[in-house]
Parts: C-alpha cells; sequence; structure tokens
C-alpha cells in the first residue's frame, strides 16, 4: 500500500519531500479524479502521496510596490475574492469550475497540473507571472512560462514545492479573458483567449495577448506584440490580417473530444481580430 | 493509514483510515449518511455536495487528508437548523423538487450561498448553483426556491 504524508508545516513538508519520492496533492479536484480507476473505486494512486493542504502559511495572499503574492494553497474562491489580485485573473477564476471546486481548487495546482486547457494560465502568462518554488536547501524564482516546459510537465525536482505564485502589478486600460466552452461552469475550455492594452492620447503603450488550448501551453509572443507598441490605435486596426497571420504556425490545435482543430483555430482567430478591432 | 481527527454535523470525530479515501466514501460507508450521493463522480454534478468550514465542497474529489480539523455538515446535520426548514419550505413552495437526487446538494449549495450572500441576484443565484446539474425541474424553480427562501428566511443569514 502506498504511504501517505500528511505535514502541516512547510518545514515538515520540506523535509519529507527531500527523503521521499511523493506525488503532490493540494485541493485534489484534479488529482483525484486522474488517479481513480472508475466511478465508485478506491482511489489508486501508485505512488506515494503527500497531502499539502493543511499547511496554514502557504493560504497567505499579500503585496509589496511590485507584486502580489499568492500562497500555493490558497483557494481559487480566495484569490478570486482578493482585492489585491489583478481584476483579470479574478475575472477568469470566476469562470472555472464551479463554487464546490473553487472553494479546494488552488492556482498552484492549475499550474502544477499543466494541462493544456488550464484556465488560469492564459491570464497569469500575461501578466508575466513568476512561480517560487523551494527544497529544503534552495528557493528559487521562475518564470510560468519557463515553469511549464510541455503538456503537463514542468520544471520541478523530486524535492521541491510550488510555494508561491508571484505577479508583477501592471496597470492597463482594458483586459479581458474569454472562454469557449460547452457549459458556463465546470466546463473544460475548448479554447480561450485573454487580451489586455493600454493606451495614452490614441497610441498603444502596452498590449498583450495570449491562446489557451490551441498548442501544449498557452501561445504568447512577446515579440509580435512589442511590433505594435507605440503606434497609433488606427495603425495597428490596419495591420489586422498581418497580426492575425503571424499566428498561423503557433494556433496548431488537436482534435478531441471537446473539439475539432478548425473550429478551435478559426474561434482564436476571431477572438484576436475582435479585441483587436474593439481597442479604444 | 492516519488517524484524522475533525467535527462532522457538530460532533467530533477521529477515525483511522486511509487519507487517499474520498470524504464521500468516508461519510457513507462509515458514518451511514447516504444523503450525499455519487452522481459523476468527478466533482460536475454537485450531488455529493457538503459543506466544510461553510462553504459548499464536492465530497467526492475532496480527499480524506484535507478534512483534518475542518468541519463537515452533510444534509443530515444541515437538516437540524432553522435555515434548512426555510429552504426546505421554499423547494416544497417553489416546486423545486421532482426526483429529488439532485436535491440534497441543491440544499447545500443554496445554504453556501446564502450564508456568503443573503440578498443574491439572479445572476448570483445562477452563479451560485452552476455546480449542481438537476435533469428534472429545468432550474427555474430551484432558481425561484432560493429567491424565496431569500426573503422568507431574512435575518436568518
Amino acid at each position: 500500500m502506498v504511504k501517505s504524508y500528511i505535514p502541516l508545516t512547510l518545514d515538515e513538508c520540506l523535509k519529507i519531500l527531500n527523503q521521499n519520492e511523493v506525488k503532490i496533492v493540494a485541493g485534489g479536484t484534479d488529482m483525484l479524479i486522474q488517479n481513480r480507476s472508475h466511478t465508485s473505486m478506491p482511489i489508486g494512486f501508485k505512488t506515494d502521496v503527500l497531502y499539502i493542504s493543511n499547511i496554514e502559511e502557504l493560504k497567505k495572499i499579500y503585496e509589496d510596490e511590485e507584486f502580489v503574492y499568492i500562497g500555493s494553497c490558497c483557494s481559487l474562491e480566495d484569490i478570486m475574492e482578493n482585492e489585491l489580485v489583478p481584476v483579470l485573473l479574478r475575472d477568469t477564476i470566476l469562470e472555472m469550475g464551479s463554487p464546490a471546486i473553487r472553494h479546494t481548487a488552488t492556482l498552484a495546482g492549475n499550474i502544477g497540473n499543466a494541462s493544456p486547457a488550464g484556465d488560469s494560465l492564459v491570464p497569469m502568462y500575461l501578466l508575466d507571472t513568476l512561480v517560487e518554488v523551494r527544497s529544503i536547501n534552495n528557493v528559487r524564482k521562475v518564470a510560468l512560462k519557463d515553469f511549464i516546459t510541455g503538456v503537463r510537465r514542468i520544471d520541478l525536482n523530486m524535492d521541491e514545492l510550488i510555494t508561491k505564485v508571484i505577479i508583477p502589478k501592471i496597470s492597463y486600460s482594458n483586459g479581458y479573458f474569454k472562454k469557449v466552452g460547452p457549459r458556463l461552469s465546470d466546463a473544460i475550455s475548448k479554447l480561450s483567449f485573454a487580451g489586455l492594452y493600454s493606451v495614452s492620447n490614441g497610441v498603444l503603450k502596452d498590449i498583450r495577448f495570449a491562446f489557451g488550448a490551441v498548442n501544449v501551453t498557452v501561445v504568447r509572443r512577446r515579440e509580435l506584440e512589442e511590433k505594435l507598441i507605440g503606434k497609433k490605435i488606427s495603425e495597428v486596426k490596419e495591420m489586422i490580417e498581418e497580426i492575425l497571420k503571424w499566428f498561423e504556425e503557433d494556433i496548431k490545435p488537436i482534435d478531441d473530444q471537446r473539439s475539432n482543430k478548425e473550429y478551435r483555430k478559426k474561434i482564436s482567430l476571431k477572438l484576436l481580430r475582435s479585441f483587436i478591432e474593439n481597442i479604444e | 493509514m492516519a488517524k484524522i481527527k475533525f467535527k462532522l454535523n457538530g460532533e467530533f470525530q477521529e477515525i483511522y483510515t486511509n487519507p487517499s479515501r474520498r470524504l464521500l466514501d468516508v461519510l457513507r460507508d462509515d458514518f451511514n449518511l447516504t444523503g450525499p450521493k455519487e452522481g459523476c463522480g468527478e466533482g460536475e454534478c454537485g450531488a455529493c455536495a457538503v459543506l466544510m468550514n461553510g462553504e459548499i465542497v464536492n465530497s467526492c474529489s475532496v480527499p480524506f487528508a484535507n478534512v483534518i480539523n475542518k468541519e463537515i455538515i452533510t444534509i443530515e446535520g444541515f437538516s437540524k437548523t432553522k435555515r434548512y426548514e426555510v429552504i426546505k419550505d421554499a423547494f416544497a413552495e417553489a416546486g423545486g423538487v421532482q426526483c429529488g437526487f439532485c436535491t440534497p446538494g441543491m440544499i447545500i449549495a443554496t445554504e453556501s450561498l446564502l450564508n456568503k450572500n443573503p440578498n443574491p441576484t439572479d445572476f448570483e443565484i445562477k452563479i451560485g448553483l452552476s455546480g449542481n446539474l438537476c435533469r428534472c425541474t429545468g432550474y427555474n424553480l430551484i432558481i425561484e426556491a432560493v429567491k424565496i427562501a431569500a426573503k422568507e428566511g431574512e435575518g436568518l443569514w
């Protein structure tokens, strides 16, 4: 039978990670489903399990001048209701799961799961989010876009734990997240889009946009966004056909039970078009 | 295996069990509380809903390890409260119950919503119930029931 570890403090948790090979479980909303064989069957973890949701130190949300820090065991509902958290991310969380899921699921869990369809990842990529990772001997901060290395793959060593999600504070004129799914709640996205921009005197000071569920991970291309910064809104709108072409190769979705690649690509590009055409 | 202490429907409990069991199975098999039901078994239907520290959770996707020192209230425990009486009467008045399979979860969702927001708008009610599926009523009657409960139970939440 597999062993379960249930630490109550971070120190205790990091010691366990240092000495054992374990699967880490926070809220459990994905892990329990992924590790059961069939409805009503006991959960069958194949490796030892580390339950981190009783660690109070990881449930804090606070800020300094530059960043908002979100502990990795904060529930999505707590994050959604906290005014320190950027509105774009709070609005996105409202479209994730349902109240029952949001009371237990975590943001760090959405990162650790690294699903191509993870909704929170899209706004977090836009906001240049960082991940704080700790082991017993070390702390490091990694950009989220580098931390996620592929489909369900992250840059986390066996002795490490995600301890914080760190979001730079930025100001912008307008921004939104758009999810395309079959049901308002509890739906896994067919695709998603997030965009934000900042305008001053008719000139774009910043523009960011990203797509979810259309590649192995979130698609965002900062170097292309930079081509638009400093241009007048009217100039950017005239470039729309060219901008859509930039993503010809990056948007390469798959066919699966939720949607097909033609639909995903077509709607992603329509959402980008609508975002650019509505800049004001 | 681990010894896990928690509060269930107002009483302290301590059981020695596998922490990877689902809260739903512990409630139904060890405590014979069959109000929470397994519908989808993957967190999408809300039939297994219970209150954890006053907030709705799906007991099919909560590992028992996460229940340490928490307070769990099932529909059985909640049915001893005045708030339950108000919600029950509202569901009866609106006709928000047909086959009844989703009803324990719907009532838990209503309590969790009103506890946070005693005067919800229509949109807020829809969000509050959005994780609970009902295949009989078409939802409008349940939304109506929540409105009646909020009105009749004014001051209770």
